[in-house]
């Protein structure tokens, strides 16, 4: 808020005589001073709006197609797996993010571990094969895995379903992963770990000890964005999905005929888990940066 | 975030450390990286070595579905003759939807760094937050926003600013949805790059008598300027690949070349070589572009 002490002129340098600016002049220094905050709030209102549509539209009473309003109803909260596919894509696409969430976070975090703390042969090189994928579009590496899933690897028994999308999902989300966790450790102060050898730790108390428990918050949103890449992903699992269903591609399938209001019950809902989550996780950590203060 | 806008310098070079780091030379990054790298290889490269060779393959004739190994270029050919149009609305499209992303985000990513005060986190959780709520849902809430039953459309027609009276099915539409599905791909580097600047460098500008416009344009833009790279980049790619904005919210003609593969792929039989020789020509067109870009706006504020 350092900025907004401008628009009060200074008192020591005005002229007595100086008057008080007319009302339109101070309309217009408040507006300039805080079109930024006002841009900012409409800004998220928009954000919002979707999401908005999404929850007023899962109390909707409707019929064949959940389009226009038709009536209030509390029946699709109370039955969310009410119907067909709804749940059982929402339990894959939850499994599915787990494992490549899990797998994706412990390869990603040994790469960046690596890349910050060690020289090693071929370095610039694994750089690139981190950075390329996240500036590919995801409409090409789906293709890509398609034509290897269908062409290569079917021959050695492995077809397109929940593998495929799990094997896929976990590749795009390591570069995250590792652009993520390397950030943390770059921002570690490196005389905390030779402290620790000073006092004749070995590397490996020196790691669980000290390294790990620092760099454990980048690790947490690796996790979480890596998550939430796999959850939400369509593209590149309508290419490996075959006949298996995740939620993103059940909502896209039935948008054709009609979203059931099902859906934007559970899509709402992860909304409001997540946002716990994150909150829950700021409180954690500013209290434990209260905690270190005091 | 810090993450984000790394994204856009230079992969092959590590930030300089703050001290002189004394890096070890050990097999123990050989293994580290070793699960990492064989997992890319196989997953990421080989993938698209096959997608390179099946570019070139061809279909035996009365068999779709089934190809031969060949170096058949006229796969590239009529990618590039049949479906011309459809790049070049990918490309006006993702550039339009990433400039109104940049005009959009750009004053929120100002109030998060500079006016926010102790609502920062709060904000920064408020712009990440939409995007826990499936994507596909939320396009499908903009195809019921903007539906000619909804009120935006019916605003506009009272005003007499729809040519033909429809939002909906229009590349309007398509834009204004590719704006907002990539939006905190811009606002997070943006923030990034403007919270790492020090306010009292922007004060300066207006001390030294420059208007809030010049202090803009020749002080707060530069110091965002690795940040806006990162964004537009971040926007503009995944934005020309697009193609569910244009399934759920555009015309029934005029598709854009994301439709087109993932048609050619998923649902034309014997389709497989042109679709992977446009997914190529895809790759590298906008390989092209960004490192254009990158080398005219970013040399110098990226190293």
């Amino acid at each position: 808020m350092t900025t907004t002490t401008r628009t009060t002129p200074p008192a020591t340098t005005t002229a007595p005589k100086a008057h008080r600016p007319s009302a339109g002049r101070r309309a217009q220094v408040w507006l300039a001073d805080h079109f930024a905050i006002l841009s900012a709030i409409l800004v998220l209102l928009y954000l919002f709006l979707p999401v908005a549509y999404t929850f007023v539209f899962s109390f909707n009473d409707h019929g064949k197609t959940n389009i226009v309003w038709q009536g209030f109803t509390w029946e699709h909260w109370q039955d969310p797996c009410g119907v067909q596919g709804v749940c059982e894509s929402l339990v894959t696409s939850l499994e599915v993010g787990v494992i490549s969430t899990v797998v994706a976070t412990i390869l990603g975090t040994l790469m960046a571990l690596a890349m910050v703390r060690y020289r090693f042969r071929g370095k610039s090189a694994s750089n690139l094969l981190i950075f390329v994928p996240m500036a590919t579009p995801e409409i090409v590496m789906g293709a890509a895995l398609l034509t290897i899933f269908v062409q290569g690897f079917s021959g050695i028994g492995i077809n397109l379903g929940f593998t495929t999308i799990a094997f896929s999902h976990i590749m795009f989300c390591l570069s995250f992963v590792v652009v993520t966790v390397r950030a943390r450790i770059q921002s570690l102060d490196p005389r905390i770990e030779e402290a620790a050898q000073d006092l004749y730790a070995s590397p490996m108390q020196t790691f669980w000890k000290v390294t790990f428990p620092l760099i454990l918050p980048g690790i947490a949103g690796a996790a979480m964005l890596a998550f939430s890449l796999s959850f939400d992903d369509f593209i590149i699992t309508n290419f490996v999905s075959g006949n298996e269903s995740t939620f993103p591609k059940f909502v896209y399938v039935a948008s054709r005929r009609g979203i059931p209001a099902e859906a934007n019950v559970i899509g709402f809902s992860m909304f409001v888990i997540a946002v716990l989550l994150v909150v829950g996780a700021q409180v954690v950590s500013s209290l434990r940066a209260s905690k270190l203060k005091s | 975030m810090s993450a984000l806008a790394q994204v856009a310098g230079d992969p092959t070079l590590d930030p300089p450390a703050a001290a002189p780091e004394v890096k070890r030379r050990s097999w123990t990054a050989y293994v580290l990286m070793l699960p990492g790298v064989l997992w890319l290889c196989v997953f990421f490269l080989l993938p698209l070595v096959q997608l390179a060779s099946v570019s070139l393959q061809s279909r035996y004739p009365g068999f779709p579905g089934y190809y031969y190994r060949d170096l058949n270029f006229s796969n590239y050919a009529s990618a590039l003759t049949d479906y011309a149009p459809h790049f070049a609305r990918s490309f006006l499209y993702a550039g339009l939807a990433t400039f109104l992303a940049f005009a959009v985000a750009y004053p929120l990513a100002y109030a998060m760094a500079f006016k926010a005060g102790r609502w920062r986190n709060f904000m920064m959780i408020c712009v990440i937050a939409p995007f826990f709520t499936s994507f596909i849902l939320r396009t499908f809430a903009w195809s019921q926003i903007l539906a000619d039953e909804g009120w935006v459309a019916g605003v506009l027609n009272f005003l007499h600013l729809l040519p033909n009276g429809h939002i909906i099915n229009t590349p309007i539409a398509v834009v204004a949805g590719l704006t907002y599905n990539f939006l905190p791909f811009m606002v997070l580097p943006i923030y990034a790059s403007l919270e790492r600047a020090d306010p009292r460098v922007i004060e300066a500008g207006g001390d030294l008598y420059a208007n809030g416009f010049t202090t803009f344009r020749t002080v707060t833009l530069p110091i965002s300027m690795p940040g806006v790279l990162a964004g537009t980049l971040l926007t503009f790619i995944p934005a020309a690949g697009d193609f569910v904005n244009m399934e759920l919210l555009g015309p029934q003609r005029g598709k854009m070349i994301g439709n087109v593969i993932n048609d050619q792929f998923l649902a034309v039989p014997g389709g497989y070589p042109v679709a992977a020789a446009l997914s190529f020509t895809l790759m590298a067109a906008i390989l092209v572009l960004v490192f254009l870009y990158v080398r005219r706006f970013g040399t110098e504020d990226l190293v």
